[in-house]
């Protein structure tokens, strides 16, 4: 039979999806169900001081309004309110709690009524009156306020010093906006009471997360609450906090008695997680043969008046490149606004955006080819931990990538090459990302029909992960992939991880492993229970599932189907379920890497900027699907493209508002914008990093795109800018 | 079409819309329903008569999630008021497969993992039913242009315009 | 969105009848622009009248050779018709540069000139805004306007008309066909939008009781020369940054006659006949493009984000002319600028 895994297997979900089937969380439509419109606040400091809800009261229809003053009993200890993602430090925002302005937007209100279109009308009628404090939201102005975090890398030698005595040196200031995830789905949760059980639909990337926030908010016992999110319809990381919709449909349903479902707007979602704005300061300081003496790279990025998120922009320089001296410092500055967020390859996305461009113009000043530079400055190890990689076929990235790209045809000279009134620029850049693993558990039933049900709680948020799990448990139980039902989404089922950090694949298939191999063994022992049994003198080890039957490795001749197994064992089905915790290896750093090459044309006149090319060259361990595994690599070259010329959420620092708060103008990638985008999965065999070698792929597509493309605007045009995104007025100087 | 004006939001709470009968042809089952002047056809799709198929992204006309045929034509029905569509023909994404055979852009879907989350996915199935019978579409460069009301925040876009392609080669 | 009640018209008397006896009523055809602006709360109409069924979806030509285009026409229809292809491929070209295919089927010619203007505060009721409450101020002027106006402001208002069907129609010198209590007439089209002034509640010279039953456009089309271009910030389901319509009837490379209009930078299309009769007579080159530019960008001003747009404009204009003079019109699905 043949192997599934490493196949381009189509989705197991497509035809739910492509049929409409599929339901996602705000399309639970139960019986007697209340709709809720929530309220915003509209400004971003200060204190309500009138929440008068009397007129929004009488349209016919409204059945209660929620406020901080009137609400059910929710938690009052900062632990009650901490998810598995909340950062370590700071108080969680607890909505509708009390009378606190933190951020513009934060719900001051929620309408609950028979219909959504009366619910948002009445909630249009609430009127709110605030003492205002004033806030500050812009970066620039309170970076002087800046904080370095906790625990910084460990800075290696005197970078200061290197860099002031180097040969060539690069330092540049680099700026990344505000982005928001803007997945496709509004954010949404039906909450639904039974006598004292709690059943939530929750658009979330993990359900357990959920619920053991849910139990913390409400003082509940696990189960007593039960989440589901079969699908969901985007996360990129703004799911993976407990968004404040939950709580305020689980409120509303106590307070109602009844099923409510609240449903954020787009504008709305704008006071969620986001990207933080982040300033990144590069200096390097080279040989002139073209090796790094000196790395220093300080980052400010956003976080709330109330926690201190971060995510790590400034270490990644030590797991690509060598060099004796090394300095990073993260700092956080904060502003009056919802607490930043984890969003696609967080840190990493910023952080080498701000390298990549600075090893470029590092490239440009030794006159050296950006990936022979890179090349030399090469590390085999983790610079910081001085460990070796678990597998690193990054030379191989840089090799099939340029081959792909014809890298060799081109010009260095800025402005040298040109199609009529364009100028065409081709730029790299390498992307890194963690290659993590969590503890999961896995049931796997086996049914003597040949079907097996294989289920964890995990979600699948577009990235394949039904699909890649039924190809997984239909080799390791030799089935075919038809024969194999993946559930998720459920918070009653095993223990799972969030779905984010791209671990999800690594975590739950080597889980399936574990669990398939516990199946195997009660199938070997009810093998040898059967008269004359071809399998009595085999070990565990010494058989294997394929075809439906259990076979020997050691002579193939000697098998038992399963059917017959286990009707001769008297059983109709075979439950396991196995969790699987990854030992710490400390020999190793665990990585994924790539090298991206992208073509842009620039309008010469006018700055009309087109990728049209880009080849991202990825290696990541073992590729469970080659179709899903493709689209999201090549996903995230669509988010790199939106992150380099399209996306940025703008601020009114006066109002303290996002004045774009909606699909239409904060600019994401339309088809349009979007052409040739070739995906090379590097071959990289890895039997360190866990027993199927996997790594996950959610991150490291995002990775170094903008600073490839950034690079070919460069390139192109001989115009470096700097701040994203990259539009044509950061080009051309307009006169 | 009047010059519009600035008055004031309306503050008569006593005064909700009476709702209208109307009937609608959806995915050809004749369905009478009665409707509030504000209800949208995406609304009255989705909670209404649980077609939930159709999507709600944006609710403003700038992502294309609930793109539905109308008589045969692409539009947002989020912007389309349900009582303006009294007597229609609508066919939502549930409409499509017939006796359980994928309809061909379904199965071509599939067939080129055109979808990720899968929640902008009706709304480009059935714009791109609408591409194919406006018959205007030839190369790739018009699909995308054609195809760019339908925003995919996955970034499938290059497997939609080859799943496009498969369709209509076969159609 | 606020409750209204409903009604459907008959006929455009019906209309006119219905909407002249409520003035808190407004007519809707698409609805593509003031549903969302319902959905905003920035609109409030007590009562819509449905005019999407009103007989006025016919594409006739005119005695005079030029063509009468029905109010209700989709926009979708009045791109695709064979006779706006082969004869006014300018106007083709500018409407299928706008919004979406799912949009341009569903609003109507007429309603297309009435969508109000592009203003990030218009559309946040939270932030004053002159043309939503007159008299509170406009956050625009120093605030994010990036996408705002850089011709015909004043200190009241610097939002932007959105359409891009309207700037071709300006510079094919279209006329408005209105009809109210008092009878029909018809509006020149540099007189049917308004520059902000004083009164930036109104968009238009229409009175609030009368309808638009349909559009003319002389026998001229310029369907040799003629170019539409639309700079924006992603290649696709954007509104413009600046967008110009240039039309040219040319004798060998002399020109005979010039039309011009920008998109994304006024309150209005911006026209300037004065422009235009600068280039008559004159080599259809960079010279005369340069000098018409220069001319219709006159007064134009910036207002900090914005400030990119004069120059761009000026470019963008210049371009746009020579894809003209070129017979290389842009391509509004090819997005490499000819």
């Amino acid at each position: 039979m043949a192997s599934y895994i490493g196949t381009a297997t189509s989705r197991v979900d497509g035809r739910a999806k492509v049929t409409g089937e599929a339901k996602y969380a705000g399309e639970f439509n139960l019986p007697g169900l209340v709709y809720g419109q929530v309220v915003g606040s509209t400004i971003a400091k200060g204190r309500i001081s009138l929440v008068d809800t009397s007129e929004a009261m009488r349209v016919r229809g409204v059945i209660d309004i929620l406020t901080h003053q009137h609400r059910p009993e929710m938690a009052d200890s900062d632990d009650a309110y901490k998810d598995d993602t909340a950062p370590e430090k700071g108080s969680p925002y607890r909505p509708l709690y009390d009378d606190r302005i933190l951020f513009c937007g934060q719900p001051v209100a929620v309408v609950l009524a028979e219909d959504w279109e009366t619910a948002r009308f009445a909630a249009s009628l609430v009127r709110v009156e605030y003492q205002r404090e004033a806030h500050v939201t812009d970066l620039h102005a309170q970076r002087g306020e800046a904080f370095a975090v906790e625990k910084p890398e460990k800075p290696r030698g005197n970078a200061e010093k290197a860099f002031a005595a180097a040969d060539v040196r690069h330092e540049a200031e680099y700026f990344i906006p505000t982005e928001h995830h803007n997945p496709m789905e509004l954010f949404g949760s039906t909450a639904m009471w039974e006598d004292d059980k709690l059943t939530v639909y929750d658009k979330t990337q993990g359900v357990q997360n959920v619920q053991r926030y849910l139990c913390g908010v409400f003082d509940l016992k696990p189960d007593a609450v039960r989440v589901l999110s079969p699908y969901m319809g985007g996360g990129f990381g703004a799911a993976l906090r407990p968004q404040y919709q939950v709580v305020l449909a689980v409120l509303a349903a106590r307070a109602v008695q009844r099923p409510v479902r609240v449903v954020l707007t787009r504008e709305q979602m704008y006071a969620l997680g986001y990207r933080p704005a982040t300033i990144e300061r590069l200096a390097l300081g080279a040989r002139s043969g073209g090796t790094l003496d000196a790395i220093m790279h300080e980052a400010i990025a956003v976080t709330s008046q109330f926690e201190e998120f971060s995510r790590n922009d400034t270490g990644w320089a030590d797991l690509l490149y060598t060099s004796p001296n090394t300095k990073f410092v993260h700092k956080l500055a904060r502003l009056d606004v919802p607490t930043s967020s984890d969003m696609r390859a967080p840190g990493a996305a910023t952080g080498v955006y701000a390298l990549e461009c600075a090893m470029d113009e590092l490239a440009i000043a030794l006159k050296i080819d950006p990936v022979q530079l890179r090349l030399q400055c090469y590390s085999d190890r983790d610079q910081n931990t001085g460990l070796p990689y678990s597998s690193k076929q990054l030379r191989e990235c840089y090799g099939q990538g340029s081959a792909a790209f014809g890298w060799e045809k081109r010009n260095p000279e800025p402005r040298s090459m040109r199609d009529d009134h364009e100028l065409v620029g081709w730029g790299m850049a390498t992307g890194v990302w963690e290659a993590l693993q969590m503890p999961a558990a896995v049931r796997i039933v086996l049914t003597a029909n040949g079907h097996a049900e294989v289920a964890t709680a995990a979600s699948d948020i577009g990235t394949g992960t039904y699909t890649i799990m039924a190809q997984v448990a239909a080799d390791m139980l030799g089935l075919p992939i038809d024969n194999i039902s993946v559930k998720l989404g459920d918070s009653s089922l095993p223990q799972s991880p969030l779905e984010g950090g791209s671990w999800i694949a690594a975590s739950v298939c080597n889980a399936i492993a574990t669990t398939a191999h516990a199946v195997r063994k009660e199938l070997l022992r009810l093998a040898k229970r059967m008269k004359d049994s071809p399998l009595a003198g085999a070990a565990a080890d010494d058989v294997t599932l394929a075809d439906g039957k259990i076979v020997s490795t050691k002579d193939p001749g000697q098998a038992a189907s399963i059917a017959s197994v286990m009707q001769h064992g008297k059983v109709e089905r075979i439950e396991r379920e196995e969790s699987n915790t990854f030992t710490e290896d400390k020999l190793h750093a665990r990585n994924a890497h790539s090298a991206v090459f992208a073509e842009v044309k620039v309008d010469e006149e006018l700055g009309v900027i087109r990728v049209t090319r880009v080849v991202n060259a990825v290696a990541a361990g073992r590729i469970l699907n080659l179709k899903t595994a493709r689209s999201q690599i090549m996903g995230s070259v669509v988010w790199g493209i939106g992150m380099a010329l399209h996306e940025e959420t703008l601020y009114d620092h006066h109002f303290g508002r996002v004045m774009n708060a909606n699909i239409a103008e904060y600019h994401v990638p339309v088809n349009a914008d979007v052409h040739d985008i070739e995906v090379i999965f590097v071959d990289e065999p890895d039997e360190t990093i866990n027993p199927l070698g996997i790594k996950g792929l959610g991150e490291i597509g995002i990775v170094g795109v903008a600073a490839a493309i950034a690079n070919a605007v460069y390139h192109a045009t001989g115009k470096r800018v700097r701040d994203l995104p990259i539009t044509l007025d950061k080009v051309i100087q307009f006169e | 079409m009047a010059q519009p004006g600035t008055a004031e939001p309306l503050r008569q709470t006593d005064v909700l819309p009476e709702k209208i009968q109307i009937t609608l042809t959806v995915n050809g089952t004749r369905t009478g329903l009665a409707v509030a002047p504000w209800t949208t056809l995406l609304d009255a799709l989705r909670d209404r008569l649980d077609l939930t198929g159709t999507k709600k992204g944006c609710d403003h006309g700038q992502c294309g999630a609930c793109t539905v045929l109308v008589d045969g034509r692409r539009i947002n029905s989020c912007l389309t008021l349900a009582v303006m569509k009294d007597g229609a023909e609508v066919t939502t994404v549930e409409g499509l497969a017939s006796n359980g055979t994928l309809h061909p852009l379904q199965q071509a879907f599939i067939d080129h993992d055109a979808f990720q989350c899968g929640y902008c996915t009706s709304g480009q199935i059935c714009s791109a039913a609408g591409l194919i019978a406006e018959g205007k579409a030839r190369t790739a460069d018009e699909i995308r242009e054609l195809m760019s009301g339908n925003i995919c925040r996955c970034g499938a876009y290059p497997n939609i315009v080859a799943a496009i392609q498969q369709a209509m080669e076969r159609s | 969105m606020n409750p209204f009640s409903y009604a459907r018209a008959s006929d455009v008397a019906d209309a006119i009848r219905q909407i002249a006896a409520d003035p808190a009523a407004r007519f809707v055809a698409g609805g593509t622009n003031l549903i969302d602006l319902m959905k905003y709360d920035v609109e409030h109409p007590a009562r819509l009248i449905d005019i999407s069924q009103l007989p006025l979806k016919s594409i006739e030509e005119t005695p005079e050779g030029g063509l009468l285009i029905g109010a209700m026409v989709p926009n979708s229809d009045l791109a695709y018709h064979p006779l706006i292809e082969q004869r006014y491929p300018l106007l083709a070209s500018a409407i299928l540069a706008g919004a979406s295919q799912q949009l341009r089927n569903m609003a109507s010619t007429g309603g297309n000139l009435l969508q109000r203007t592009r203003c990030f505060y218009f559309y946040d009721v939270v932030t004053p805004c002159n043309k939503r409450k007159p008299g509170s101020g406009c956050s625009a002027i120093s605030g994010v306007n990036r996408i705002n106006a850089i011709l015909g402001t004043s200190d009241a208002c610097i939002a932007t008309h959105p359409s891009d069907m309207c700037v071709a129609l300006a510079a094919l010198d279209a006329r408005v066909h209105v009809a109210g209590p008092g009878g029909a007439r018809t509006v020149a089209f540099p007189d049917f939008h308004r520059l902000p002034g004083a009164t930036p509640e109104r968009d238009t010279n229409l009175e609030s009781d009368e309808i638009i039953t349909g559009i003319e456009i002389p026998a001229k089309g310029f369907n040799a020369n003629y170019s539409y271009l639309k700079i924006r910030d992603r290649l696709s389901y954007a509104f413009a940054l600046v967008s110009v319509a240039a039309a040219l009837e040319l004798e060998g490379d002399t020109i005979k006659e010039a039309r011009l209009a920008l998109g994304g930078v006024a309150h209005k299309p911006w026209r300037d006949p004065a422009a235009e009769a600068a280039m008559r007579g004159q080599h259809a080159g960079e010279s005369a493009f340069t000098k018409a530019a220069d001319l219709l960008l006159q007064g134009a001003q910036g207002y900090g984000h914005n400030n990119f747009k004069i120059g761009l404009a000026r470019r963008a204009i210049v371009r746009t002319l020579s894809q003209a003079a070129r017979g290389m019109p842009q391509s509004q699905s090819v997005k490499k600028i000819r």
